[in-house]
C-alpha cells in the first residue's frame, strides 16, 4: 500500500535509500480562505505541517470552491457547480441551522443542495468510496461529525484504518446529551466506527468517554496550535496612541469574544460585570460577537443598569479585532463547553492577559492564566478585580501565558498525528 | 576523621485562605480556613505530625538511646512551633524529650521564617529575638548558632548576625561559593574569622532528601551500607560532612514505605563501624574545628533550586510587587499600636508566601517540582494581596499614637469631674 520513492543520499554507501510516504485522506468540510469557524483553520494548519514533515495528504472537500495553498492535494468529492467564495462560507458551517440553509437555497436553487444538512453529510458519504478508491490511502481521517458518514465509507471500501478527530461535539453545542438527536447519533458511530480517535483536549476525551461510551484507550489527546502569523496579531509598528486612551484616563476594559450563545457563556460575563462594577466603577466591559443570545444579553445588560458600562460591537475580524485585543486590559472567556478554544491564545498572543473557564481544554494547556467555573461569580469577579487592580499580575500573566502560546506550534500537533498513524499501519517494513 | 553534622529544617507556614476582594474589609481571619483543602493548616499539621514528625522524632530518639555518640541538630521556626502548641502539642513534646538528651541542638532564625533581612534589619532583629525568646521558652536552651531562612546567605546577612552575637551560621555549600574547595570543612565570613560556617554537603544530602526512592537513579535503593561508604570516602579529606535537609524528608517527601525510617535508624550504626567516623552539632563543630578558609558571598546564597539563589521567592513582577506592599506597610503598622495587626503582618513575612507565586516550575513544564496549596501562582498572589489591604485598613482604622482624641486630651482632673456630672 507505501508509496515507494527512491531518493538518492549522498551521505554513506547506500546510494539509494527506501523512503515511505505515507498516504493519508483526510476528510474536511470547509478550509480557509472561506471557513465560517475554528475548524477550517485548524485542518490548514494540521495539513500543511503534516505536508512539512513528509506525509502525503489528500485533502477533501464536499464541494468544488478556491482554497489557500497548503501543500497539499485538494480533491473534491463534488466537482460539478463549482462554488464562489460567499457561497462556500455559508455551505461550510457545522453550525448552520435550517433556516440558514432554507434561506441559502432560495438564495442559489441551481446549486442542488439536498433537503437538510443531513442530506448535505449523507451526500457527501455517497461520493465519498470514489474518492477513496482513486487514491488508495494509508490512513482516513475525518473531521468532526460532518465528515464521519464520509469516513465510515471510505474505509468499508479500502479496508485503511479510519482514524476521526473530535473538534466539538453536540454536547458541547446544545448542552445536552439526546440519544434522539441525529448528530448524536452520528458522532456515536463515527466514534464506533473508529481505529482511533483524536480529540483536542482531556476535557473532550472525558466527554466522549462518560456520554458516548468510547474506550478511553482508543483516543488521543492532540492540542491544537495557533497560527504565529496571524491578521488578528497586532505588531508593535501598527499600534496606534488611539488603543491606549482609556487607559491613559484610567479606565480598564475587559474583553469578550465569541458567538452570543449559551456555549460561550455571555450570560455568566454579564454577572460577573455587575459584580465587578460594584466595586469598581471605572471598568468597561466589551463584547465582541454576534448570536442567538444578542437581544437577550443587551436586554440584561440593560435590566442589570450597567448599560452603560457595557458594549457590542459586533462580529470582528483581522486587524480590527487584534486592536480589541491589544486595547483589553484582561481577556475573559467564561464558556459553558469549550472543547479546545482557540480565541484565548490570540488574546495571549497581543499580550492580554487571560481569564479562562476550568470547563475548556485551552486552560489544560495554559498554566499561566486565571481559571474559574464558569458559573462561579464570586471567583470569576474576584479575579478580575485583583487583574485590573495590579499591573504585575497582568504583567506576570501576560509574559508568562504568552510565552506558553507561542509554544502551541502546529508542527508538534502533526507530529503527534504522525505518530498515531504509524501505530496504526504498524511496521514500515512491510512495504519493502 | 570525619563528623556528620545533621540538620534538620522544621518549618510550617500560615497559609492564607482563598481571601477575596469582597472579604477585604469585613473578615480579619486570615489563616483559619477550615475547607477540605491545603490552605486549612490545622489539618496540615495533623498530617504532617502523624506522617512526618512524631515518628521521625520516634526513631531519633531511639538512634539517641542506643548510640551515646549520635547526635543531631533543627531549626524549628516560631510559627511552626506556635501551630504546634495550638494543633499538635505532642510534637512540641517529642521535640522536648530529644533537646532533653543534651545531644540535640537548636539552632536560631527568624520567627516567621522570613525574608525581612530583604529590607528591614530592624524587623530581621526583632524576629530572630522572638524566636530565641520562644525557643528559651519551650526548651530551655538558648541558641548560639543561627540558620537563615532557606539558608539563604550573602556577606551583609552575615554581618548583622555576627552582630547580634552569635558564633557561626549555616549556609549552602554552593559550587560558585567554594570553588575548588570543599564543603566538609569549618569556613568563616568574609573579614569575620569570629563567625564561623558550616556549608552543605548538597550532594550526600541530595541522596537522601531527593533521591532516595528515585527508582531511575543508577544508585537506588540506597542502602545505609552504601552511604556509609561514601561517607568513608571523606576520612582524611575532610572535617565534617553536613547533611542539611528538610526534616519532612522523612515520611512526608520520602513516604514511609521507601523505607526513609529504616534507613534514619540504621544509619548511626553502620556509621560507626568505620572507628573515626562520629557525629557533631553544629556549636561542637565550630570549637573543634578551625576554619580553613573565608567565604566571600557578595550574591544571595540559598538551598533552593537548581539555580540556589533567590529566584523561588523574587523573580517575576508578582513577587516583587507582593514583596514592596508587604514591606511598604511596615510603617502604619508599627504605628498602629496595635497588637494583632503586628501580629498579622507578620504572620505575611513568611517566605512561603512568596514561594507559591513562583512560576519558575510553569515554564520548565515540571508541575510535579510545583508545591503549594493554590491552584496557580496567581491564585496565590490574589489572595495575599487581598489580604494586605485588608491589613492596610485595619492600620488605619486604629491612628491612636499620632492622633489623640478630645477625651483622652483633657486632663485627668477634668475627665474625674466629668465622669462625676455623667453620673
Amino acid at each position: 500500500m507505501y508509496t515507494i520513492e527512491y531518493a538518492n543520499q549522498a551521505i554513506g554507501n547506500l546510494p539509494i535509500a527506501f523512503v515511505c510516504i505515507m498516504r493519508v485522506l483526510m476528510y474536511g468540510w470547509e478550509f480557509p480562505p472561506h471557513n465560517s469557524g475554528g475548524l477550517g483553520t485548524a485542518c490548514f494548519g494540521l495539513v500543511k505541517n503534516l505536508v512539512e514533515q513528509g506525509v502525503d495528504v489528500r485533502f477533501v472537500l464536499p464541494r468544488k470552491y478556491p482554497t489557500q495553498e497548503c501543500g497539499a492535494k485538494i480533491i473534491y468529492a463534488d466537482e460539478s457547480n463549482p462554488l464562489n467564495g460567499e457561497q462556500a462560507e455559508g455551505f461550510a458551517s457545522g453550525y448552520i441551522n435550517e433556516e440558514r440553509l432554507r434561506f441559502l437555497k432560495g438564495e442559489y436553487p441551481e446549486l442542488q443542495y439536498g433537503p437538510s444538512l443531513y442530506d448535505e453529510v449523507l451526500r457527501y458519504a455517497a461520493l465519498s468510496p470514489l474518492v477513496a478508491l482513486q487514491n488508495q490511502p494509508d490512513v482516513i481521517h475525518a473531521h468532526d461529525w460532518l465528515c464521519y458518514p464520509a469516513g465510515i465509507a471510505a474505509k468499508r471500501v479500502t479496508g485503511a484504518p479510519l482514524v476521526i478527530h473530535v473538534h466539538a461535539t453536540e454536547i458541547d453545542r446544545t448542552g445536552r446529551y439526546d440519544e434522539s438527536n441525529p448528530i448524536v447519533q452520528i458522532e456515536r458511530r463515527g466514534m464506533y466506527e473508529a481505529d482511533r480517535i483524536l480529540v483536542v483536549s482531556e476535557y473532550t476525551k472525558n466527554i466522549i468517554v462518560n456520554n458516548y461510551g468510547v474506550d478511553p484507550d482508543k483516543v488521543d489527546v492532540v492540542y491544537n496550535g495557533v497560527e504565529q502569523k496571524s491578521e488578528t496579531v497586532i505588531e508593535p509598528h501598527e499600534e496606534r496612541f488611539d488603543d491606549y486612551r482609556l487607559q491613559a484616563a484610567d479606565w480598564k476594559v475587559v474583553l469578550f469574544v465569541g458567538r452570543l450563545t449559551l456555549q460561550k457563556g455571555p450570560d455568566y460575563f454579564l454577572e460577573a460585570a455587575k459584580r465587578v462594577l460594584e466595586h469598581r466603577p471605572k471598568t468597561l466591559f466589551v463584547m465582541t460577537g454576534s448570536g442567538d443570545m444578542e437581544r437577550q444579553i443587551i436586554d440584561r445588560a440593560a435590566y442589570l443598569g450597567i448599560g452603560d458600562k457595557v458594549l457590542f460591537t459586533g462580529f470582528k475580524r483581522g486587524k480590527e479585532l487584534g486592536r480589541l485585543y491589544k486595547s483589553a486590559d484582561l481577556f475573559v472567556m467564561p464558556s459553558v463547553s469549550e472543547p479546545y478554544g482557540i480565541v484565548p491564545l490570540e488574546a495571549l498572543m497581543n499580550g492580554t492577559p487571560v481569564l479562562l473557564s476550568k470547563q475548556s481544554g485551552v486552560s489544560e494547556v495554559i498554566q499561566n492564566a486565571l481559571k474559574a467555573d464558569f458559573w462561579d461569580i464570586n471567583s470569576m469577579s474576584n479575579q478580575i478585580i485583583s487583574c485590573l487592580e495590579h499591573g504585575s499580575l497582568r504583567q506576570t500573566l501576560s509574559e508568562e501565558g504568552g510565552r506558553e502560546a507561542r509554544m502551541q506550534v502546529w508542527s508538534k500537533v502533526a507530529a503527534r498525528c504522525i505518530i498515531v498513524y504509524k501505530k496504526l499501519v504498524k511496521t514500515l517494513s512491510r512495504a519493502s | 576523621m570525619s563528623d556528620i553534622c545533621f540538620y534538620f529544617q522544621v518549618h510550617q507556614p500560615r497559609r492564607i485562605k482563598r481571601y477575596q476582594y469582597f472579604d477585604i474589609g469585613n473578615d480579619h481571619e486570615y489563616f483559619n480556613s477550615d475547607a477540605e483543602n491545603d490552605t486549612n493548616n490545622a489539618r496540615i499539621a495533623r498530617k504532617v505530625a502523624d506522617k512526618s514528625y512524631l515518628p521521625a522524632n520516634a526513631v531519633l530518639l531511639e538512634n539517641l538511646r542506643h548510640h551515646p555518640d549520635f547526635k543531631a541538630s533543627f531549626s524549628i521556626s516560631g510559627i511552626a512551633l506556635e501551630q504546634f502548641e495550638e494543633y499538635t502539642p505532642e510534637v512540641i513534646e517529642s521535640f522536648q524529650r530529644l533537646v532533653d538528651t543534651g545531644r540535640v541542638e537548636i539552632l536560631s532564625e527568624t520567627y516567621y521564617h522570613s525574608l525581612t533581612f530583604l529590607q528591614s534589619p530592624r524587623e530581621f532583629k526583632e524576629q530572630v529575638r522572638m524566636h530565641a525568646d520562644k525557643v528559651r521558652k519551650l526548651f530551655g536552651v538558648k541558641p548560639y548558632v543561627f540558620r537563615n531562612t532557606e539558608l539563604i546567605y550573602r556577606n551583609d546577612i552575615a554581618e548583622l548576625v555576627a552582630d547580634m552575637g552569635y558564633i557561626g551560621m549555616l549556609a549552602e555549600g554552593a559550587d560558585h561559593l567554594l570553588g575548588w574547595r570543599k564543603p566538609t570543612f569549618v569556613y568563616h565570613a568574609k573579614d569575620n574569622p569570629t563567625l564561623k560556617l558550616l556549608l552543605k554537603h548538597y550532594k550526600l544530602s541530595d541522596d537522601i532528601a531527593f533521591r532516595f526512592s528515585n527508582k531511575d537513579w543508577e544508585e537506588w535503593p540506597l542502602t545505609t551500607d552504601k552511604f556509609s561508604h561514601w561517607v568513608n570516602a571523606h576520612n582524611g579529606d575532610g572535617n565534617v560532612i553536613n547533611l542539611f535537609m528538610d526534616y519532612e524528608t522523612f515520611g512526608e517527601h520520602q513516604w514511609e514505605d521507601t523505607g526513609i525510617f529504616h534507613f534514619l535508624r540504621a544509619l548511626p550504626h553502620e556509621v560507626m563501624k568505620h572507628p573515626d567516623n562520629g557525629f557533631v552539632t553544629p556549636t561542637e563543630a565550630f570549637s573543634k574545628y578551625k576554619s580553613v578558609g573565608e567565604i566571600d558571598a557578595p550574591h544571595y546564597v540559598s538551598w533552593a533550586d537548581m539555580e540556589r539563589d533567590l529566584s523561588a521567592w523574587l523573580s517575576n513582577p508578582i513577587q516583587h510587587d507582593a514583596l514592596r506592599a508587604f514591606f511598604e506597610l511596615e510603617n502604619d503598622v508599627k504605628r498602629s499600636d496595635d497588637e494583632s495587626v503586628l501580629r498579622d503582618w507578620r504572620r505575611l513575612s513568611t517566605s512561603d508566601h512568596f514561594y507559591y507565586m513562583c512560576t519558575k516550575w510553569f515554564n520548565d513544564g515540571d508541575v510535579h517540582k510545583y508545591f503549594s496549596p493554590y491552584e496557580s501562582p496567581y491564585e496565590a498572589f490574589i489572595a495575599y494581596m487581598n489580604v494586605l489591604n485588608d491589613l492596610r485598613l485595619r492600620t488605619h482604622a486604629a491612628p491612636r499614637s499620632t492622633k489623640r482624641t478630645v477625651w483622652e486630651a483633657i486632663s485627668q482632673k477634668t475627665r474625674g469631674v466629668l465622669e462625676a456630672i455623667k453620673s
